[in-house]
């Protein structure tokens, strides 16, 4: 009996000992992400001003700013947005509402998910191969919210299937026991249900896109662009694109303009990520 | 009305069918390229030759250094990430009370929504230069700085995946464990992990996958030096940067250096499709032994 004590206190500090392991494990990731936080802030934070962000490129870094950088992202987000979001809620729509169970669906369904696992920058060569190349799109904002949907489309599909089986059958089969057919089933009762959903995972899908740089650099997007985009077959440079242009100089004022492109970068990403979060706040409301 | 309903159901097949295009898209492109690109260099040279310096006077086409490259710098980021992204899981599914969890897994998911790029102007700036102080000899390029940085990014997919198949083990294996007086250490070792093996095996296939196809952090940070070697201290190249180098000059199209990122790309594609499709057979599996 005593023997098999002091082995169950042996074994209970054991115990102890795993959880505090575990535990400032967890804790040193959480710090990891607090230390980048900080480091790219303390960076970059006095360099920002209004100037910084409503001027063009120099080679003076002191003059230099992301205009150029953060009105053509805004508009390869927002053309990305226009071309994959119909898209892939109309693909979410097929595989969840009419699809079943039959064989393409299948097949497409295994198909999305290995595409959701291709790297980024593999759709880049496929942007630069059927865009840019066979296309004739050039290295045009169309040519890169192309490329930024089909890397999205996934994502969204994904999102938009999740938000359409959270309607509940019922809605569908009142909808039905009134005459409707399957469309009108679809447009005018399942989806508006489903459209907070769907725009939280929409967002979601966005903000990882607005990110994005290996694929736009292997379409060719520039690195160095005086101007903001003027139309969709204008070049253009991105927010990701500028900050890896100017981390990769060896001139430290150009590093700290990186760092304070970046914060500019994150605080885009934070007000995007609490527009989705809010989204689902709302919508959660409304169904309990 | 009902004239319509057959109209708008192949519509919406023809968006489904667009993700096949995709993937058809991709295999057409990188394949065409690829055979153009094997056509002047032989595929024995390409896949077995130890020297790689497409840009030289005198070009060579042995694609193992940037292989290299990229497992090592994948190896550094799983030998981060597998350790404390399991421990992290083991913690948040056997340990932590409901509300930690709520609170610590979206903090967590922060760390795989930050942009690559941001990673990189930390590997470089920030973990390199603090590495320095205690690493002698090391490079201001090198894998081990990106390696590391490249494991805290994929650590939150090991983590998250690795706690969703621990959860997924009923809960009566636990009390059995309990009842035979093993400790919450014991169980979660001995039976939770076991029984969700092949779960969380999934989990660290799909996270070497994505630092495989990993590819701001190295660009920036691990340097362009395309070398056979297994020293981290040094500037070497991946596969991915080189892709990046490339298009980052002005490459006119049909040249052979312009192919080099295809056939390259190719290979890359091929490598991370048979991590994905064992990581996804692997959850397969796991799905069937618990339902």
């Amino acid at each position: 009996m005593r023997v098999a004590g002091r082995g169950a206190a042996a074994r209970h500090l054991l115990d102890r000992g795993f959880q505090a392991l575990a535990l400032l494990v967890l804790c040193l990731a959480l710090a990891a992400l607090a230390v980048l936080l900080f480091d790219v802030w303390t960076d970059g934070a006095p360099r920002l001003s209004l100037d910084f962000l409503t001027s063009y490129p120099s080679r003076r870094p002191e003059d230099a700013g992301i205009w150029h950088a953060l009105t053509g992202s805004v508009s390869v987000i927002l053309l990305t947005a226009l071309l994959a979001v119909p898209i892939g809620v109309a693909a979410a729509i097929y595989l969840e509402e009419y699809g079943g169970r039959s064989l393409a669906a299948r097949v497409v369904e295994i198909n999305i998910a290995n595409l959701a696992a291709v790297p980024s920058i593999i759709y880049g060569l496929l942007g630069l191969g059927l865009f840019v190349r066979a296309l004739q799109m050039g290295r045009s904002v169309l040519a890169g919210a192309s490329t930024l949907a089909l890397l999205v489309l996934p994502v969204i599909i994904l999102a938009t299937r999740e938000a359409l089986r959270a309607v509940p059958p019922s809605i569908r089969e009142g909808s039905y026991a009134l005459g409707a057919t399957k469309w009108q089933t679809v447009w005018y009762q399942v989806l508006p249900m489903a459209m907070p959903g769907i725009l939280t995972g929409t967002i979601l899908a966005l903000s990882r896109a607005i990110g994005e740089t290996a694929p736009l650099i292997t379409i060719g997007a520039l690195t160095f662009v005086a101007f903001a985009p003027d139309g969709i077959w204008s070049p253009f440079t991105v927010l990701p694109i500028q900050i890896f242009n100017w981390v990769s100089r060896p001139q430290p004022a150009f590093q700290v303009n990186a760092a304070a492109a970046i914060v500019v970068l994150l605080v885009l990403l934070l007000a995007m990520n609490a527009a989705a979060i809010w989204l689902r706040d709302r919508y959660q409301k409304r169904l309990s | 009305m009902r004239r319509f309903e057959p109209i708008i159901e192949r519509a919406l097949l023809a968006c489904a069918l667009l993700s096949i295009g995709t993937t058809a898209g991709i295999i057409v492109v990188l394949a065409v390229e690829t055979v153009a690109f094997l056509r002047e260099v032989s595929a024995v040279e390409f896949l077995f030759g130890t020297e790689w310096t497409p840009l030289f006077a005198t070009p060579r086409f042995g694609v193992l250094p940037l292989v290299a490259g990229t497992v090592l710098v994948s190896l550094i980021a799983l030998i981060v990430a597998l350790p404390t992204g399991l421990l992290s899981a083991i913690y948040l599914s056997e340990y932590a009370d409901a509300r930690v969890r709520r609170v610590v897994k979206p903090v967590l998911e922060i760390l795989a929504g930050v942009p690559t790029v941001v990673y990189g102007y930390f590997a470089l700036l920030f973990v390199t230069p603090l590495l320095q102080r205690v690493v002698p000899g090391l490079a201001g390029f090198n894998a081990l700085g990106p390696g590391i940085v490249m494991g805290i990014m994929i650590l939150p997919l090991v983590s998250s995946l690795s706690e969703d198949a621990m959860q997924a083990v009923p809960r009566g294996l636990r009390e059995g464990s309990y009842a035979l007086g093993a400790t919450r250490m014991q169980t979660s070792v001995r039976v939770v992990v076991p029984a969700a093996f092949s779960g969380i095996t999934a989990a660290c296939i799909l996270a070497a996958s994505r630092a495989v196809g990993e590819t701001m952090i190295v660009a920036i940070a691990a340097g362009q030096q395309p070398r056979l070697t297994w020293n981290p201290l040094v500037p070497i190249e991946t596969m991915t940067a080189y892709i990046v180098q490339v298009s980052l000059g002005d490459t006119p199209q049909g040249t052979l250096e312009y192919r080099t990122i295809f056939a390259v790309g190719m290979l890359l594609f091929v490598g991370t499709f048979l991590l994905n499709l064992a990581s996804a057979w692997l959850r397969a599996r796991f799905r069937e032994e618990y339902t």
